[in-house]
């Protein structure tokens, strides 16, 4: 993690903001996160989503039937999600239920090009659940697609991997340290995860939100760009600039809102991290 | 001798004999019938916009000058008015905007964005334009208009019941025409082109002779009268092009020539009829014909061919009509819906896609984003690729088209159709619409409850039927009501409508657009409605939650509590989207029971254009849950922000909607984010592509798109100098954003954006 940006003053006082919340609210949120380990994942053919979303261009490619499962091991600094961490307020539904919604758009998504995404949350956290839906879409001729962190990639059977058209591979950081003071989590069942992938030969875009003072540092893009480099599978990497539009979810849900202070990155930065994935060869969009 | 006369000069050294070299096909020599010819002669365009060429110096300059004057437009209101000549074909001097270098010549009046007035349609609207502008009216016009001279809106009023006028002045039913020009009626200006004059009226007199042995009828005297018309109106035709040094009594021999001749039929058009939507036809792959004949010729270049077409779309953006601040609430901007209709799939299955089509949506490029032309393309799957993505590019860079889907219209209406103002289709030179504005359906819903009292007023507008009396709506009771409530309000209506277009057709009637249509003519009666998403969802709150009444004093119904959740119309969810469905079927039945003036068709839309906010204003609590006085969605969208799953779910909704049931028009208007198409240029043009093949293989009828950021529009709402260009869609058309009253921006910035979160 990079700590000496261009004006040191502010990012240390910003540090300071981030350790204050990491000592109280962060770490019940985090504590509450390891619990989301624990939780049973409902009988077979039933599972706990907090919505489902048509999207377009921005859960993988073209128009995208979206799950959104509930409960992620991980809280992220800049979840935008948060009504998604906890498998308990979420809603159970069935695969069958699932699969009518999607029928509904089954005919659009054909003619418009696209498929399904299972995002969340944490999909794998409910792999049985997870991996019944893209197997069902994908037998019925859908592309499908899986958006995960990865942190829990060991959960996700060699089967379900193979109905899986295209991973959507969340890797937040590749200084380790880093990565578990943004996500509370560690970041080597990722980077397993991605290896695995790459031996599967599975497609994988990776998705990297780029937060300054968190994860913009130089040898961190670097870092991460050789890796992405050596897999071999990666067709994109989506740099996602950071944004704040998920505060007032924060606000409306009683929480606060950790990365209040961090702007956006600007054009300079942005074209910084792409120029770093283009000279390994990666393409970044 | 300026470029405009050397060029004048080389085109009358063709022969007018000549004017057809070249052209194939047999049955338009014949007969007066543009789409044979136009099937005989056309070239269907399967590549990219790589030939396209950029603004010449001289088509920036003439733009400059014009646009130059927007911002004083902008600021009075209107730049300059005639008060003293009642506008006709042949009322005015010609007038230019730099003779030197303009190659398509003509205005309205004798100077550039200077508006006429046209007092047959209604004086009351002349008086308070000029005098909201600062104006007054000659007074001799307005004494030949008092005492010498009746108009429409005179006539209307004269027939009007106490219970239309009551059901109008409660905005019930409203935007009616009936104290301005009904547009809607698209001559087929480019028969003008094609033949010359001199033809059309040959063919119009052996129609006039049609009806010599004929017994002199009601019906039978009023066409030999509108025939004679229509014979004297292409005579001035002839006299207004020739005072521009034209004579166009002969078929045109170039590409200039062709356009030039089509503009000066459009032209008469809107010297002479202030009509609600003036629109152009579908005219890009006829003009096509003669570029390419010229550009093989060697008489033009790409860049001259452009340059033509730049001209031309200068001209038709600089349309204007003197209207009233009432008028502009309903219909903000300044609309005039020269709606030009380009693309689409012909009978035989080759796309009408040409050059042409092209270099008209490269205006957007080369004159900067624009509301006007009302540039639609006809959408099909089968469209080629590379003009699909061209389209999409074009929308994402400037929100400024609107698509209508070909597949629906061409079944019906054949593959010679163009769209009068917003989302109504005709067949060109064949059918012209009856326009009726709409009705408002949530306030229909409200007198229902309130036994026909209105809701604001107290007063007892409808029929007083019993009241609800319940404290808790009952499904059953309420629909009961509504349907009883509708019959009522159809026949109003109608009843209404009837009286305008009889009254039009006897004080405004449009010689020159009607002259440019076969006879006899085909006619709808375009209804509408409007409020379709607050009724829709305040009957799924009826029957899916529990809404509680609350009356005042008098027993009025003035509020509703929703306890519970109900779904919602805009969510692909059957539960709510069926009530939409059953309420425009069964609307439509009740239009369809009674007569129609001319008997003509009964048709409906789902359209508001901006009076959604208008309407919004004049209706009561809702028990969606709406308040008083917000406005409505626009058209047949979605309540804003109800439609909680996205673009998708929310056109899937409005698909549903039958367009059997509202062959007037279906319009959907969609704003997303550019994040919410894609991340990448490519992708998101991929994506819009995409979701336009969707939506109209799912049976959708019409989308506007906006691609744009609410804080670009919260910017531009700030800084209005910043943005004089930004164009976006409403219902049905474009509009400068920064035109558009506070109101109407504040309602544009609060709908739903699709995009990320």
């Amino acid at each position: 993690m990079r700590d000496e940006p261009r004006n040191g003053a502010t990012a240390r006082l910003h540090q300071d903001t981030v350790a204050r919340l990491a000592q109280d609210s962060t770490a019940r949120l985090r504590e509450d996160a390891a619990a989301e380990l624990c939780q049973a994942e409902p009988a077979a053919g039933g599972g706990v989503i907090e919505s489902w979303d048509v999207s377009v261009g921005v859960d993988g490619p073209g128009t995208r039937f979206v799950v959104f499962t509930c409960g992620c091991p991980l809280r992220c600094l800049y979840c935008h999600n948060p009504e998604t961490w906890r498998m308990r307020d979420g809603r159970r539904v069935t695969v069958d239920e699932v699969m009518t919604e999607v029928d509904r758009y089954r005919r659009f998504i054909s003619v418009a090009g696209g498929g399904v995404t299972v995002s969340g949350g944490e999909p794998l956290l409910q792999p049985r659940f997870t991996g019944e839906l893209l197997r069902r879409c994908h037998e019925s001729g859908l592309h499908t697609a899986l958006d995960t962190s990865g942190y829990l990639g060991d959960r996700a059977s060699d089967a379900l991997l193979a109905d899986t058209d295209l991973v959507l591979l969340d890797i937040k950081s590749y200084d380790p340290r880093g990565y578990r003071r943004l996500t509370g989590g560690s970041l080597e069942p990722t980077l397993r995860f991605a290896r695995r992938l790459a031996d599967l030969g599975r497609p994988v875009w990776v998705r990297f939100v780029l937060v300054p003072g968190h994860t913009d540092a130089e040898e961190n893009v670097e870092g991460l760009a050789r890796f992405v480099a050596s897999l071999g599978n990666v067709e994109r990497v989506d740099v996602l600039p950071f944004h704040r539009m998920a505060a007032g979810k924060y606000a409306r849900l009683g929480l606060a809102y950790p990365l209040a202070d961090v702007k956006p990155p600007d054009q300079d930065l942005l074209e910084r991290v792409h120029a770093q994935f283009a000279a390994h060869g990666v393409t970044s969009v | 001798m300026t470029v405009t006369e050397v060029r004048r000069q080389a085109d009358a050294q063709a022969p007018a004999h000549v004017a057809w070299r070249g052209f194939r096909g047999t049955t338009w020599r014949g007969n007066v019938d543009v789409r044979d010819f136009i099937q005989a002669n056309y070239t269907p365009y399967e590549g990219d916009e790589s030939f396209l060429a950029g603004p010449t110096e001289r088509t920036r300059a003439v733009w400059a000058e014009v646009s130059d004057l927007f911002p004083e437009e902008r600021r009075r209101g209107i730049y300059d008015v005639d008060t003293s000549t009642p506008s006709s074909i042949t009322a005015h001097r010609p007038g230019y905007i730099d003779s030197e270098r303009e190659l398509i010549v003509g205005l309205q009046t004798d100077a550039p964005l200077k508006r006429a007035i046209m007092p047959a349609g209604g004086l009351r609207m002349v008086e308070n334009g000029l005098a909201a502008y600062g104006y007054t009216l000659d007074p001799r016009v307005k004494e030949i208009f008092t005492t010498y001279r009746k108009t429409h809106n005179d006539g209307v009023f004269d027939a009007y019941t106490p219970e239309i006028r009551a059901a109008r002045r409660a905005g019930i039913i409203t935007g009616l025409p009936d104290a301005y020009g009904r547009g809607r009626i698209i001559g087929d200006y480019r028969r003008v082109a094609l033949y010359g004059v001199d033809r059309l009226i040959e063919a119009k007199r052996a129609e006039l002779r049609t009806l010599d042995g004929e017994f002199s009828t009601d019906a039978v005297i009023r066409d030999r009268e509108e025939l004679a018309e229509q014979l004297r109106a292409l005579d001035e035709l002839k006299r207004m092009a020739a005072s521009y040094g034209y004579d166009i009594s002969r078929p045109a021999a170039t590409a200039r020539e062709a356009i030039q001749w089509l503009y000066f039929a459009y032209l008469a058009a809107v010297k002479e009829q202030n009509g609600a939507a003036m629109s152009l036809g579908r005219t890009s792959t006829f003009v096509d014909v003669y570029l390419e004949r010229d550009l093989a010729e060697g008489r033009l270049t790409e860049q001259e061919a452009q340059e033509l077409v730049d001209d031309f779309v200068i001209k038709l953006r600089i349309v204007r009509f003197l209207r009233t601040p009432e008028y502009d609430q309903l219909f903000s901007g300044d609309p005039t819906w020269v709606t030009e209709s380009i693309g689409g799939i012909g009978a035989d299955g080759r796309p009408l896609v040409t050059r042409t089509s092209y270099r008209y949506l490269q205006t957007l490029r080369n004159l900067g984003p624009a509301p006007e032309p009302n540039l639609t393309v006809f959408w099909s799957p089968r469209l080629p690729e590379p003009f699909k993505r061209f389209c999409a590019r074009l929308s994402i860079e400037t929100s400024s088209i609107q698509y209508e889907s070909d597949e629906l219209m061409r079944p019906r209406y054949g593959d010679d159709t163009a769209i009068a103002c917003c989302v109504s289709a005709a067949p060109v030179g064949k059918q012209m619409q009856f326009f009726g504005a709409r009705v408002n359906l949530a306030k229909a819903l409200l007198y229902a409850i309130n036994g026909g009292r209105d809701e604001i007023s107290g007063e007892q507008v409808g029929p007083a039927y019993p009241a609800l009396t319940g404290d808790v709506l009952d499904y059953e009771e309420v629909a009961a009501a509504f349907d009883r409530m509708m019959d009522w309000l159809a026949k109003t209506y109608v009843n209404a409508l009837n009286v305008i277009h009889y009254m039009h057709d006897k004080y405004a009637y449009e010689r020159i657009e009607m002259a440019l249509h076969d006879y006899p003519v085909k006619r709808t009666l375009a209804c509408g409605i409007a409020g379709l998403s607050v009724a829709a969802d305040s009957l799924s709150a009826v029957k899916h939650a529990t809404v509680r009444v609350l009356r005042d004093v008098t027993g009025l119904a003035v509020d509703y509590v929703v306890e519970g959740d109900y779904p919602a119309y805009g969510n692909n969810d059957d539960r709510a989207d069926a009530i939409a469905v059953d309420l425009v079927r069964s609307f439509m039945d009740k239009i369809r029971r009674n007569p129609s003036y001319r008997d003509a068709e009964h048709t409906q839309s789902v359209l508001t254009i901006t009076s959604n906010v208008v309407y919004g204003k004049h209706t009561g609590n809702t028990p969606d849950g709406r308040r008083a006085g917000t406005p409505f969605a626009p058209g047949a969208n979605p309540m804003n922000g109800r439609d909680r799953h996205g673009l998708v779910a929310s056109a899937l909704s409005v698909a549903k909607l039958p367009y059997e049931q509202a062959q007037d028009g279906i319009s959907l208007t969609s704003t997303v984010t550019p994040d919410g198409l894609g991340r990448t240029a490519d992708d998101r043009v991929a994506d819009l592509v995409g979701v336009l093949d969707g939506y109209f293989d799912a049976g959708g009828f019409h989308m506007n798109v906006n691609v744009l950021d609410r804080a670009t529009l919260i910017d531009a709402m700030d800084h209005p100098e910043k943005y004089p260009q930004l164009t976006i869609r409403v219902s049905g058309y474009a509009v400068n954003f920064v035109r558009l009253t506070r109101e109407q921006q504040q309602d544009v910035i609060d709908r739903t954006f699709h995009g990320r979160l």
